[in-house]
């Protein structure tokens, strides 16, 4: 059949081309435009040329910052993916548990990023916070403000409670909708617990499984409220994440040139790593 | 292979209905032979799948027990039982291939990986699969996927039971015939007992040597192809076995005689009829003779289905269906002539028993 070309159909989809130009087109360039110059305030611009992109890349606050960033985000995969599944599995398919469970669930995702920050700063004290003073009343040496590995602890945990829930909601909903015969017929095969999860609820979670892992990335490795909040970056740099240290650098220190370029830099370490693992995860689909 | 006994079996989903008296299966006390092939026969909703599910173990009956072989089963699950169950809809392990969809089952209970093979190359060759055996089971048709779940039903050489539910449903019309006949011959040459769930009277009736009809929570008649047509004993059976299904009318009885509407209809004995109830006479549309003369009747539709025509007529206010020879004229002024051996009497639905 021949194809109908209709060009006004173009015009249709203008009005997202315009916003989505002034939304992040426009921004974006203004950023590029800014990460190629040098300024010394009064809006005089001068040409640095890939001045700002070599100095972030040859700077050790980068590439520390960068570390801490993947050493957050894979322990926070590593935590929350194995642990959403866990509790998905765990949670009750039908009966008045249902809605309980969901709705708990749901808590934390509905609560805002800097008020996560503030509860687990409080909870954290060691003079007035819940968390803090229970731990030093049982003799853990706990403080976050002063210790680095604590104040790690704090914002892995902060993260997972914050974010386990977005796991389990998504792996639940593909659980309950794998019909009862798979597990009839599971039952008649003489299939273990394990074999179950294996071949049965492991495959039809994979989908879901993808989608919580890139999400779970992408926001984890762009992290920057609550460990603001919590720590402020601190003790030291010892929670300085790229995000946290960008900040530093485009507000606190106005430089706008390296702060650019690290932004686009930034930008396209999450990209390709998030193409990198949909192409990696999804390469499996592709064979069968 | 065992000896299925049905003590008593009774089942409702919930309490809530149990206390109303609204159970899905009502009273079934039966014995079913080893070695039989049975189908069970119903329409939706008429607790064939509870009564299948009860066999092998999914659903634990409300009441009753259940024995295999006289050892009571009741509280056993469908693994201890030792029963293979084949359901509707495709169940298969997508991410493994189809050889080893087949051999899960053998695999999960420690079976020689030689003994495997064996098995599962039976199967696949029986099932026509043999060129897809290292195939991903994810990318096959939903009939091709309908094998392996077959398949895996019938690849355990050591079961009490195979139960199969409608499981034939979304296989093509050609294939199911195939299938149908692979079954009826592994059910001759290993001697399993077989119970095969299907609303489609013709399935029923090819695959088993007892058809056990339901209807509406309970078991109305249990016997061979043969005995469900020529004597129901519930009016259900009549209309749900034949194409098309007996006619019924209500009539009244006096002695070796009935009435329908004014309309006399010799009997070939006075029935044993209750004290009370509503009584109906049943005869099928193949023994029914459309002729010159005879009892009068209006013909409203002929449909002609190729090996005969069925006709659609109004005898005495009531609809009767007729089946004539493919050959044969209708007459213009038609009457009929019923087959006096070939009427049943039913009372309250139930067949009453001729003669004094």
């Amino acid at each position: 059949m021949e194809k109908t070309w209709n060009n006004k159909a173009w015009f249709m989809v203008l009005p997202v081309l315009v916003l989505v130009a002034f939304s992040a087109v426009i921004p974006l360039m203004t950023v590029v435009n800014y990460s190629v110059q040098d300024t010394f305030g009064n809006n005089e611009f001068f040409w640095a040329g890939t001045q700002w992109f070599e100095e972030i890349l040859s700077s050790d606050r980068f590439w520390d910052a960068l570390g801490r960033n993947l050493l957050f985000s894979g322990i926070i995969l590593a935590i929350e993916i194995p642990l959403g599944i866990f509790i998905a599995l765990k949670m009750p398919k039908a009966g008045l548990g249902v809605p309980i469970c969901l709705v708990t669930m749901a808590l934390p995702l509905l609560v805002p990023w800097n008020v996560v920050g503030t509860i687990w700063q409080v909870f954290g004290r060691s003079d007035i916070g819940l968390l803090g003073y229970a731990a030093n009343a049982i003799g853990l040496d706990y403080n976050y403000v002063n210790d680095p590995f604590d104040a790690w602890v704090t914002v892995i945990v902060m993260d997972v409670w914050h974010w386990t829930s977005l796991v389990v909601l998504l792996c639940y909903a593909s659980l309950v909708s794998i019909p009862d015969a798979y597990y009839q017929a599971a039952r008649i095969d003489g299939a273990s617990r394990l074999a179950i999860f294996r071949f049965i609820q492991l495959p039809k979670m994979k989908r879901v499984l993808l989608i919580a892992f890139l999400l779970r990335f992408m926001d984890s490795f762009m992290i920057y409220t609550e460990p603001f909040v919590v720590t402020g970056g601190g003790p030291g740099n010892s929670t300085t994440f790229l995000s946290i240290d960008l900040v530093k650098m485009a507000l606190g220190q106005f430089d706008l040139g390296p702060a650019a370029a690290m932004s686009l830099i930034y930008f396209l370490i999450i990209l390709l790593l998030s193409w990198v693992f949909y192409t990696v995860m999804t390469s499996h689909d592709a064979e069968a | 292979m065992a000896r299925i006994t049905l003590d008593h079996i009774r089942h409702a989903y919930n309490e809530k209905a149990r206390a109303a008296g609204d159970y899905a299966l009502k009273e079934v006390h039966h014995e079913w032979e080893d070695g039989g092939a049975y189908a069970l026969l119903g329409p939706s909703g008429c607790g064939k799948t509870t009564l299948l599910n009860i066999i092998s173990g999914l659903l634990r009956p409300s009441e009753g027990r259940i024995a295999f072989d006289g050892a009571d089963v009741t509280d056993l699950s469908t693994e201890e039982r030792n029963i293979a169950q084949v359901f509707q809809f495709p169940v298969v392990y997508d991410t493994m291939t189809v050889y080893d969809n087949l051999a899960f089952p053998l695999r999960n209970r420690q079976v020689p990986e030689a003994e495997v093979d064996r098995r599962v190359r039976d199967i696949l060759e029986m099932t026509d699969l043999s060129g897809m055996a290292t195939r991903r089971a994810r990318g096959l048709t939903a009939d091709q996927k309908q094998k392996i779940s077959l398949g895996r039903g019938l690849v355990r050489a050591d079961v009490n039971a195979i139960l199969f539910d409608e499981p034939l449903t979304v296989i093509d019309p050609h294939m199911k015939w195939v299938l149908r006949s692979q079954l009826k011959r592994l059910h001759r040459q290993s001697g399993f007992t077989m119970v095969y769930v299907t609303h489609d009277q013709t399935e029923a009736l090819t695959f088993a040597d007892k058809v056990v009809v339901m209807y509406d929570g309970q078991i109305v008649q249990i016997g061979t192809p043969a005995e469900l047509f020529e004597t129901p004993r519930h009016t259900f059976v009549g209309y749900f076995i034949g194409s098309p299904g007996m006619n019924v009318m209500p009539a009244s009885i006096d002695g070796a005689t009935a009435s329908v509407g004014g309309q006399t209809i010799a009997l070939s004995a006075a029935p044993r009829l209750p004290a009370a109830g509503r009584i109906e006479l049943g005869i099928r549309p193949e023994f029914v003779k459309l002729e010159r003369g005879g009892l009068p009747v209006q013909v409203e539709k002929v449909e002609d289905i190729g090996r005969h025509k069925i006709v659609r007529a109004r005898f005495a206010g009531q609809k009767l269906a007729i089946v004539v020879p493919e050959e044969e004229e209708i007459p213009a002024e038609a009457g009929i002539r019923f087959d006096p051996s070939a009427i049943g009497v039913f009372a309250d639905s139930w067949r009453v028993g001729m003669g004094a």
